[in-house]
């Protein structure tokens, strides 16, 4: 079954896998965000082969610039790419083991039950700027204007977390130096 | 080889299977990690896998609707990250760790 498959769509599929594997095994939480960064590059690659351009673009630029580098800057300032973390018991490796993997075996099932309704119908073009903006800005207008809501929100949200209140600074320093 | 082409050679149930064993492995993290920043990262890797679906439907399908909704859920995403991690900075400040085990002193 996978020996038809073609060569990219396999190299792709195979570096994905692992480097996801990465991300959740690796010690060392930096390791942990450039696996991630890698990952994405890797599923902008099956966007390009699946024939969405723009969707591999907006990819790389809102996943692996701006969210990962969040994630690399909140790491980096919090100073924990060092190898902190408290290891779990084997008991809860293997119980989240299980669980994921009933997981997969579950979804694989269902869908081998369900078998195939989908009807291929590739149309060129589809995944270029000026389809999807035109479908964005007619039929989805409103849910996009929410998004602008949304994104106002968790700006506020976001600012309104990370200032300083020095009243609750100055009652954990005074906690601190009692205790 | 064009682009078009894999679409006659790779079936749709490939896919599936991709997409199923990316989300089960942000799963995993989610379940087995304890470092609160990795669990973000699990979940977008989560999503990403749900992104990888939606977008091989949609191009399967012809209808880019599938595809305007992954451009929809990497807004959710990007909005989901920026106040976690501030509130996950916030945490730290005051617990000094980023251990999910803080969880165990919400009171409410």
């Amino acid at each position: 079954m996978l020996q038809n498959l073609p060569i990219p769509f396999l190299v792709l599929s195979f570096l994905t896998i692992l480097s996801a594997l990465y991300v959740v095994t690796s010690k060392n939480p930096v390791h942990s965000v450039l696996a991630l960064i890698f990952t994405f590059f890797t599923i902008s690659a099956h966007y390009v082969l699946l024939n969405a351009q723009f969707l591999a673009v907006v990819n790389l630029i809102v996943y692996a610039g701006a969210i990962m580098v969040l994630f690399l800057f909140v790491l980096m300032l919090l100073n924990l790419s060092k190898e902190s973390e408290p290891v779990k018991s084997n008991w809860w490796g293997i119980a989240a083991a299980i669980s994921a993997g009933s997981l997969l075996l579950i979804i694989t099932a269902a869908f081998q039950v369900s078998g195939e309704a989908v009807a291929k119908n590739p149309v060129e073009g589809i995944g270029l700027v000026k389809a999807l903006g035109k479908v964005l800005f007619t039929r989805f207008v409103v849910p996009f204007e929410l998004t602008g809501i949304l994104f106002l929100a968790a700006m506020v949200g976001a600012v309104l977390l990370g200032k300083r209140e020095k009243a609750v600074d100055a009652l954990i320093s005074k906690e601190e130096s009692n205790g | 080889m064009s682009i078009l082409s894999v679409f006659n050679q790779v079936e749709i149930s490939h896919y599936i299977y991709l997409s199923t064993v990316l989300f089960s492995i942000g799963l995993f993290g989610v379940l087995f990690r304890r470092n609160a920043i990795i669990l973000l990262m699990c979940i977008e890797l989560m999503l990403n896998a749900v992104n990888l679906l939606f977008t091989a439907f949609s191009s399967y399908m012809g209808d880019a609707d599938g595809q305007i909704f992954v451009f929809f859920i990497m807004v959710v995403a990007a909005a989901e990250a920026a106040v976690g991690l501030a509130i996950l900075v916030l945490v730290y400040r005051n617990t000094r760790k980023t251990d999910v085990s803080f969880l165990d002193q919400l009171k409410g």
